[in-house]
């Protein structure tokens, strides 16, 4: 390795820049929450870069309770965390199939499913929103008794599109665990649901938890489809709902700012405890060369 | 990334042990029990069904309808095939066509040549594993874990008219001080500045954990050849890492054509924010109720993206039979 002055210059070149971006990548951030906690009366008058006169939660308050943003919240965890466990229950099925019988049907499978996971949503929104709004569904799913602007909708397109993705993940890290494990359980006649069940679902444990964590992200974060499919105000996702604290003529920035970081604070708290999860899924899927 | 090595050698490895496994079947006979084979049919039908009907059965007829007339009202009888009429349409009459091209070109190129080599210079770097390695990559990641329409707001705050940006410049005054969002001349950029924010750390992360899978040796010849590090990092790294970049292109492609949610949590992508995104949810649940037009953008779209698409197939499959 070259060593001396020349490396000792390019170090702090390099410690300068990546100090300069990443403070420009988290000031954002900072702002925001600064603002949350600052009232709207204090900004009006002296200016958002003035020092704040007192801080509150007060913003909190009125966005959680009154706009009922910790409404919104649940919704969004009543559709993520079902389209989460169904995409992860069926993915690590048919990956367990294509990576362990193989047949002639296994590389255009395949192929299918990543391929589908790539189109953009928008190719595919027209005929589902048309086809939702003729599928019968019973009274306590909705009142109005369509597949539309129901939340089970919502999960199904949601699990439709990452199972591209995850077969793809899955099928790809069971490739890398050597058939010889699951040859001794065919030794000892296991059948192909105890082969799955027994033996590939513990191996598959940590690649589910990296997939988890970050088709979470992905679906807590989603927005297109929220407004797409859903109709009702108080049947949307917080991302979706934080439109409603944007005033027609005059928004309350500091109550808009309090609703950002309730949105995003349980995804950095999750991708915090779950770093490495998270690189490793995100790596993981679209790495393999 | 950091598997390539051991990867196709187990794969080479699979190939060996396939045939006999696959012959064999269990208890080394060739049939599956029935319940076995319903095990199987149910473990891939399932999955499989549920993504044509919700997926490509859907991208089909978007396709079919762009070439049709159809208001959505009277039933499936009442669509009338018109061949390429709304493209011709789109492209005569539409007054969002061109603004969209041009936005979704601009974003295209802002990430090719500026946010892409801005992410991949600042994996070089944490690559180095400097001090404080920890934090910038954590800053880096997080604009990765927020929501777009999310990060909309968030930087909403920077840029609106009474917000930090024009704080700073010393006019914040409603009816002089700069209009960021407002102005249809200067808000892509603040929007292609707010895109680049996400993207730069999302390549910056690909790239890193290509960078990690690279053969050490090699850099150290080319050191012991006088070669300077930053031109070893253009030689020799990034060559090497054919299929990291050939997922960066990819990324980049498709990222910048999904740009939707965050124009239209800013002004539902209008007055200079439309991209193609955009207008195909506009002629469906906008104002004015074109089917045909909207299936049309949704085409163009899709086959933009049939380019990085076809490549990254390529690059997956391409051993495999």
């Amino acid at each position: 390795m070259v060593t001396g002055k020349k490396s000792k210059v390019g170090a702090r070149i390099a410690i300068g820049v990546l100090a300069f971006f990443s403070v420009v990548w988290v000031l954002p951030i900072i702002f925001t929450i600064l603002q949350s906690l600052r009232p709207y009366q204090d900004v009006l008058k002296y200016g958002i870069m003035s020092f704040p006169t007192h801080l509150s939660f007060h913003n909190y308050y009125n966005a959680l309770v009154e706009s009922h943003m910790w409404l919104f919240f649940f919704n969004s965890v009543e559709v993520a965390v079902p389209a989460v466990f169904l995409t992860l229950l069926l993915s690590s099925m048919i990956a367990f199939v294509l990576s362990r019988y193989r047949s002639r049907f296994t590389v255009p499978l395949l192929m299918l499913f990543t391929a589908g996971n790539l189109l953009p949503p928008q190719l595919l929104f027209i005929p589902l929103f048309r086809l939702y709004l003729k599928i019968p569904v019973p009274g306590f799913i909705n009142n109005n008794h369509v597949l539309y602007d129901t939340q089970l909708g919502l999960i199904l397109v949601h699990v439709a599109i990452q199972i591209g993705f995850a077969t793809f993940m899955l099928t790809n890290y069971l490739r890398t665990i050597p058939k010889e494990i699951s040859e001794s359980a065919l030794v000892d006649g296991a059948n192909v649901w105890n082969h799955y069940y027994r033996i590939i679902l513990p191996l598959l444990r940590p690649a589910l938890a990296s997939l988890g964590v970050l088709l979470t992200t992905w679906i807590y974060n989603d927005f297109f489809w929220s407004i797409v499919l859903l109709k009702s105000g108080d049947k949307r996702p917080i991302t979706a709902a934080l439109s409603n604290l944007q005033g027609e003529f005059n928004t309350d920035y500091d109550l808009l700012a309090a609703g950002a970081v309730i949105a995003f604070v349980p995804t950095l708290l999750v991708f915090f405890a779950m770093r490495k999860h998270f690189v490793a899924g995100l790596t993981l899927g679209a790495t393999k060369g | 990334m950091q598997r390539t090595e051991p990867l196709s050698l187990l794969e080479k490895d699979q190939t060996k042990s396939k045939k006999p496994l696959k012959a064999r079947g269990r208890n080394g006979s060739n049939n599956f029990t029935k319940g076995d084979r319903l095990t199987i049919a149910g473990f891939v039908g399932i999955p499989t069904l549920i993504h044509i009907l919700l997926v490509w059965v859907p991208a089909i007829c978007t396709i079919l309808l762009s070439f049709t007339f159809w208001d959505g009202i009277g039933g499936l009888k009442n669509i009338k095939w018109v061949g390429f009429t709304n493209y011709r349409q789109i492209y005569h009459l539409d007054q969002n066509f061109g603004p969209a091209v041009r936005n979704n070109v601009l974003w295209l190129l802002v990430f090719a040549f500026i946010a892409t080599p801005l992410g991949i210079l600042l994996a070089y770097y944490i690559d180095k594993n400097l001090k404080g390695t920890k934090f910038y990559q954590t800053a880096f990641y997080m604009p990765l874990v927020i929501s777009l329409a999310v990060t909309g707001i968030i930087w909403d705050n920077v840029f609106f008219t009474d917000g930090v940006v024009n704080s700073l410049l010393g006019n914040t005054n409603p009816n002089t001080a700069i209009d960021w969002f407002g102005d249809p001349s200067k808000n892509i950029w603040v929007v292609l500045l707010i895109a680049s924010w996400r993207h730069i750390g999302y390549i910056m992360l690909l790239y890193l954990a290509g960078m990690k899978s690279f053969d050490g040796s090699l850099r150290e010849a080319a050191a012991i050849d006088g070669c300077t590090e930053w031109y070893t990092f253009r030689k020799v790294v990034v060559p090497t890492l054919r299929p990291v970049n050939v997922i960066i292109v990819v990324v980049t492609i498709i990222e910048s054509l999904r740009a939707f949610d965050l124009v239209y949590i800013i002004n539902q992508g209008t007055n200079g924010l439309q991209t193609l995104g955009v207008l195909v949810y506009d002629n469906i649940l906008g104002s004015s109720m074109r089917i045909g037009w909207g299936a049309a953008y949704a085409t163009l779209l899709f086959l933009i993206c049939l380019g990085p698409i076809t490549v990254y197939l390529y690059q997956n499959f391409s051993r495999e039979d």
